[in-house]
């Protein structure tokens, strides 16, 4: 699934490139890129023999070290659609797309590390649905479950359209090519290695991507005149508020994201971004594959410091771009706001690292459709077949059920992606409608976690009602023009908000007229409950008390680090 | 115990990742040093037009060298922290 901000903005059918974006590639460049898909299939073999039950398959056992689950928990949110998509809002939006990683992402990431994760880790919940089971009841849990599954192949598919367009731009392979050249690689790799194939092949990602942007950005720097000279140009084309992050967001205030310093806090913050990173089961799924609940704690932690630098690498590239071409996003430009990148490869870089970075980009693509794959498999298998259709088989018949569900998702997704290129708009449509779906997520997940009176019904009609007061606060009070909000982003804010207190208010009221939950049932999921025992989980590895290693510090000092980051775009 | 922990517990113990899984530090640090060289090598042998496009920086030199010590920091790690995979059961 898609963090907050490109569900709306980067919609994966609006990517498309501009024409005459073709990379001057080379046999070094297409070497790099082979011997990175050789390793590809190389990890998915070698990870086979490690697949022994449907949780090895699943959820890597539960064994993972913190770093590598951490770095795949950055890695997976880090899609091809969300990097073109960050420096595209960079290009347009300037500096305040530093919102959302330092506001809306840093704060959610700890909060899941320090105060979500033990419920979620030691109640031994294999997905994010099941936690709904066990806190709440079947319909909550069901209507959670297929949601989640029919949106992450659907997301898949617009991830591998949109890598079809990026591929046919810059190397000129037809569509149908990388659709499915790119599946068969996602397809091979999850089928036979599962999640620590995924997994793995997210933190090579992690690296290879790192390798990509970092050239593109001391090249680019360079060639506007350093951080100086990109200041300067920036602020003479577009203002001085293009450059500060909070410039210009007074409430009233006129600004391109449409939205004032409260909606951003609130809506993207707070409710867009604390659904998206705690209650995302792509992401959480990382997690819950740790070793112990220190590692799954440190999971989130760990990520949120690259997190918080990552976002230089996209928004540098964006600037420079805007400064080079300043009509970019312009009718007459030639160049669309998601071309800042693809453009600079073109410009800057020479054959070696532009291989590099074609890597990058591809590699990109492929983690973004395998992390929504490999959630999709899991909860399609335990929480929808193992549930309610086939029931308490041995633990073999899930695996080998796992294995057709991933390879029939991924053609699922192949599918998809065949539609999207057809009907762009009705998927650009869905899209738009499922972020409706995760708004109230949130809400349900915290009320359940500490208000251990919440009843069993108030579960699925907090999800209900919270979907159902953000669409129609975007459908009919935005579109209709009943309140006038100036930018979809700024609607998406607004109506996270809404859908969030709608989403309040209704849980309290059913659970004062239905029945509360069994204490003994609660035991471990809700705030204030006794946890049962259980040693294995709660067995720290040896060095675990080390002081680098204590969650608590780990994410005060992510927090600390991403508010003193704001510092120097703020005055 | 509920019996989702009980389940969960189950398959815990007879789950064969932590003892049968490779260590990932041998592949990131493996493709780095790799593509770490034939960057490097680029880099070496690049040619004026290259360095001019990449406004004189011999972008394929360092970022060529960048992969090469980063692969050979995983390796180094692996070798001096190898992993202490628990025993196998069986």
């Amino acid at each position: 699934m898609q963090s907050p901000p490109s569900a709306m903005h980067t919609a994966a059918p609006h990517i498309t490139l501009a024409e005459g974006l073709r990379l001057p590639t080379n046999g070094l460049d297409y070497a790099i890129l082979a011997i990175y898909f050789v390793v590809v299939l190389g990890i998915g073999f070698a990870a086979r023999r490690s697949v022994k039950t449907s949780l090895d398959f699943f959820l890597s056992g539960r064994s993972l070290p913190a770093w590598v689950t951490g770095l795949a928990f950055v890695a997976a949110n880090l899609g091809a659609t969300e990097i073109l998509g960050m420096a595209a809002t960079g290009a347009q939006y300037g500096v305040a797309v530093v919102h959302w990683y330092w506001i809306g992402a840093i704060p959610a990431m700890v909060f899941l590390g320090l105060v979500m994760m033990p419920f979620y880790y030691r109640s031994k919940v294999r997905s994010v649905p099941e936690y709904l089971l066990q806190r709440f009841d079947k319909s909550a849990h069901l209507l959670s479950s297929a949601l989640f599954a029919f949106a992450a192949v659907l997301i898949a598919g617009v991830n591998l359209y949109a890598l079809a367009i990026v591929v046919e731009a810059l190397l000129g392979w037809p569509q149908w090519v990388a659709i499915v050249v790119a599946g068969f690689f996602v397809l091979a790799y999850i089928t036979i290695g599962g999640l620590s194939s995924a997994i793995y092949n997210e933190v090579l990602q992690f690296f290879v991507i790192l390798a990509a942007l970092i050239p593109i950005c001391v090249i680019g720097l360079k060639k506007v005149g350093g951080w100086d000279g990109l200041t300067g140009s920036i602020e003479k084309q577009h203002g001085d508020n293009f450059m500060t992050a909070w410039g210009g967001t007074g409430i009233g205030d006129p600004n391109p994201l449409g939205a004032n310093w409260l909606t951003i806090i609130l809506g993207l913050g707070f409710v867009l971004s604390f659904g998206y990173w705690t209650t995302n089961f792509a992401e959480v799924q990382r997690a819950l594959s740790a070793k112990n609940l220190s590692a799954a704690q440190r999971t989130p932690l760990i990520a949120a410091f690259p997190k918080i630098f990552i976002v230089f690498l996209v928004m540098i590239p964006g600037l420079v771009a805007a400064v080079l071409v300043p009509q970019i996003g312009a009718a007459g430009s030639g160049l669309t706001y998601n071309d800042a990148i693809p453009y600079l490869m073109q410009e800057l870089l020479p054959n070696g690292v532009l291989g590099i970075a074609v890597t990058g980009l591809l590699a990109a693509f492929m983690a973004g459709m395998a992390a929504n794959v490999s959630s999709f498999n899991t909860v399609f298998t335990y929480d929808i077949w193992a549930k309610y259709v086939v029931k308490d088989r041995e633990d073999r018949y899930y695996l080998r059920f796992g294995r057709l569900i991933t390879a029939i998702g991924v053609l699922a997704s192949i599918g998809t992606a065949f539609i999207a290129s057809s009907f762009s708009n009705i998927m650009s449509y869905l899209q738009t409608l499922f972020s409706f779906f995760n708004v109230p997520m949130f809400v349900v997940f915290i009320i359940g976690m500490f208000w251990k009176r919440a009843s069993m019904k108030s579960g699925v009609w907090g999800l209900v009602a919270g979907t159902t007061a953000a669409m129609v606060n975007y459908f009919w009070i935005y579109k209709q023009g009943v309140i006038d909000i100036p930018s979809d982003q700024g609607a998406n804010f607004v109506s996270a908000i809404v859908g969030f207190v709608a989403g309040a208010v209704v849980m309290v009221a059913v659970t004062l007229f239905t029945a509360p939950k069994p204490d003994a049932e609660l035991a471990g999921l809700v705030y204030g409950t006794e946890p049962p025992a259980d040693d294995e989980a709660e067995a720290a590895a040896a060095g675990d008390d080390a002081w680098y290693r204590k969650p608590a510090l780990l994410g005060w000092g992510a927090m600390v680090l991403a508010t003193a980051c704001y510092i120097p775009y703020s005055f | 115990m509920s019996d989702l922990q009980k389940e969960v517990s189950d398959l815990e113990r007879k789950s064969a990742t932590a003892a049968r899984l490779f260590d990932i530090r041998l592949i990131i640090g493996g493709l780095f040093t790799l593509y770490g060289v034939i960057v490097t090598i680029a880099g070496l042998t690049a040619s004026d037009a290259d360095l001019e496009k990449a406004e004189d920086i011999n972008i394929n030199l360092w970022t060529g060298l960048g992969m090469l010590a980063l692969g050979l920091f995983f390796l180094a790690w692996l070798k001096l922290r190898p992993a202490s995979a628990p025993e196998p059961e069986e």
